[in-house]
């Protein structure tokens, strides 16, 4: 059988195109493949675990056991006969207890987070609304929105562990873990050495020129 | 015997004429001379073997090669430093590319980062080393002339702002360039890295570096063997020789493991933020697509892969 010469170059054609268009889609294959890696299944991963403030159901006295340990009195042995001053935000006029606290936060008084209808041992809202000390993370970020935005994000608060947490879990600090509630601002920290002057002889053994 | 003797050319007399003493006296300055030459052979001996001088660059080593050199290593830091150190070699994590940023509104210059690099990476405990260097800064601008990294004040102090500068793991990077015998070079996840064994010690990369990122060792480290960090690495923290240059490389030893960098761990303030750049969904594309960032001396084109930025 003979064929045409026409027959042929459109073979030849048809072959040429399928080879570029193939390669053209190695290609972009291969680029989809760069940009954007294979996410993980989220069953897979390992959790970020947020360190947990201490709950609030005890206080020191001033007084201590045979050990030397401070005996401690849940809240409600107070409170629960005393009734709130919705107006004290100070240790000041206090008469017993909580009096070393020194309180500078803003314009809240005791009661803007401390729950009274709880007796003290748990933290209510702006709308009312009861929250424990485990979750009190929400209660900060009533105010502190950029902060809580940034911390959900991963830019706010120190952390240890995996930045890939295919490969482990994550410990993230908590609001508490370094700001005082009752005394929020970061305090001055003196710093670690710095590195030593190679050209100051007292510090190291010698000089180089 | 007794033929051989005689044969010998003994001319007469066997006290000391001016010939024999000048003989004497050149043959001895000549050994002596010989001797001294050598001296300096027989120091080497044991710092430099055959297998060391004969070792192949880094990346020209199959894993068989690397096996005895991390091997040879193990246990040369034994003999130095009297500890059992693991020498591993983590590769490049598939689909991963580094990036680092650092929040300067919220460090607050505790050197925090730097005392974790110097005790991760096993620098020289004499001089302090570290490769990050906290500038304090004048609030208002970035100059570093007006810098100081040597202040020991309580921090923050008001009207100033605190710089923590360390590699930037350039895109772009000038050490690569400059260094003439491809002793440095960029990994596929953006880490610049030196094959110690490699490096000449000729400083140019140091020269090279907008950023003040490498560090020559001037002398050999000394590090008591307790504190000797013996989760180690080729490319990262073994302990460097005498006479060669060594950065940052992120910690690839924990990173390219998924662990964070020692500096980010020990930041108080949580000012430090790293992650893979190839991930939409990470904490570090996050900052980027969403603050206020910028890279240092951006003018020079070296595209680092280390971010600052600020709140709002």
């Amino acid at each position: 059988m003979k064929i045409s010469a026409g027959k042929m170059l459109f073979f030849v054609g048809l072959i040429i195109i399928s080879a570029i268009a193939a390669q053209m889609y190695a290609s972009v294959k291969q680029r989809e493949r760069i940009v954007s890696p294979p996410q993980a299944e989220y069953s897979t991963l390992f959790p970020v675990k947020i360190n947990a403030p201490k709950p609030l159901a005890e206080i020191a006295t001033d007084q201590k056991d045979a050990k030397g340990n401070a005996i401690l009195v849940s809240c409600q042995s107070c409170h629960s006969v005393r009734s709130p001053n919705p107006q004290n935000g100070s240790a000041g006029p206090l008469i017993s207890f909580h009096q070393d606290l020194d309180f500078v936060h803003g314009k809240l008084v005791c009661i803007s987070c401390h729950n009274p209808e709880g007796y003290y041992a748990d933290f209510r809202l702006a709308s009312g609304e009861s929250i424990n000390p485990e979750n009190v993370m929400t209660l900060c970020a009533q105010c502190h929105g950029p902060q809580f935005r940034d911390y959900q994000n991963g830019s706010h608060g120190g952390m240890t562990g995996h930045w890939d947490l295919r490969k482990g879990p994550r410990q993230r600090n908590h609001c508490v873990d370094c700001h005082d509630p009752h005394k929020p601002a970061f305090p001055l920290f003196r710093p670690v050495a710095g590195p030593n002057d190679r050209f100051t002889p007292h510090q190291t053994k010698g000089t180089h020129e | 015997m007794s033929d051989s003797n005689a044969s010998l050319p003994i001319i007469d007399n066997p006290g000391v004429n001016r010939r024999r003493f000048l003989k004497t006296a050149g043959a001895t300055l000549g050994l002596a001379a010989w001797a001294a030459a050598m001296k300096p052979l027989l120091d080497l001996t044991p710092e430099v073997n055959a297998d060391e001088f004969l070792q192949k660059h880094y990346r020209e080593l199959t894993p068989e090669q690397k096996a005895v050199v991390f091997k040879r290593l193990e246990e040369e830091a034994k003999a130095e430093y009297d500890v059992d150190v693991t020498i591993s070699d983590p590769p490049p994590m598939e689909n991963v590319l580094f990036g680092y940023a650092l929040n300067l509104s919220v460090c607050i210059g505790c050197r925090k980062c730097a005392e974790a690099c110097h005790i991760e990476n096993n620098h020289d405990r004499a001089s302090n080393n570290s490769y990050i260097c906290v500038f304090e800064m004048e609030k208002g601008g970035i100059d570093f002339e007006k810098g100081n990294a040597t202040y020991d004040h309580p921090v923050p102090a008001p009207g100033k702002y605190y710089m923590p500068v360390q590699c930037q793991q350039c895109e772009n990077a000038p050490c690569v360039t400059a260094c003439p015998i491809e002793a440095t070079w960029k990994e596929k996840d953006g880490i610049v890295v030196v094959d110690y064994n490699w490096c000449i010690g000729c400083r140019y990369c140091e020269a090279a570096c907008p950023y003040h990122a490498r560090r020559f060792n001037w002398e050999k480290p000394e590090i008591p063997a307790e504190e000797v960090n013996p989760d180690q690495s080729y490319l990262s923290n073994r302990i460097r020789p005498q006479g060669v240059m060594e950065k940052c490389t992120f910690c690839l030893h924990r990173t390219r493991e998924g662990r964070l960098p020692a500096c980010l761990e020990a930041c108080p303030t949580g000012a430090r933020v790293f992650g893979n750049l190839l991930d939409p969904d990470s904490e570090i594309r996050w900052v980027i697509e969403n603050k206020r960032t910028f890279v240092l001396k951006e003018e020079l084109g070296t595209k680092p892969r280390f971010f600052y930025y600020f709140d709002e």
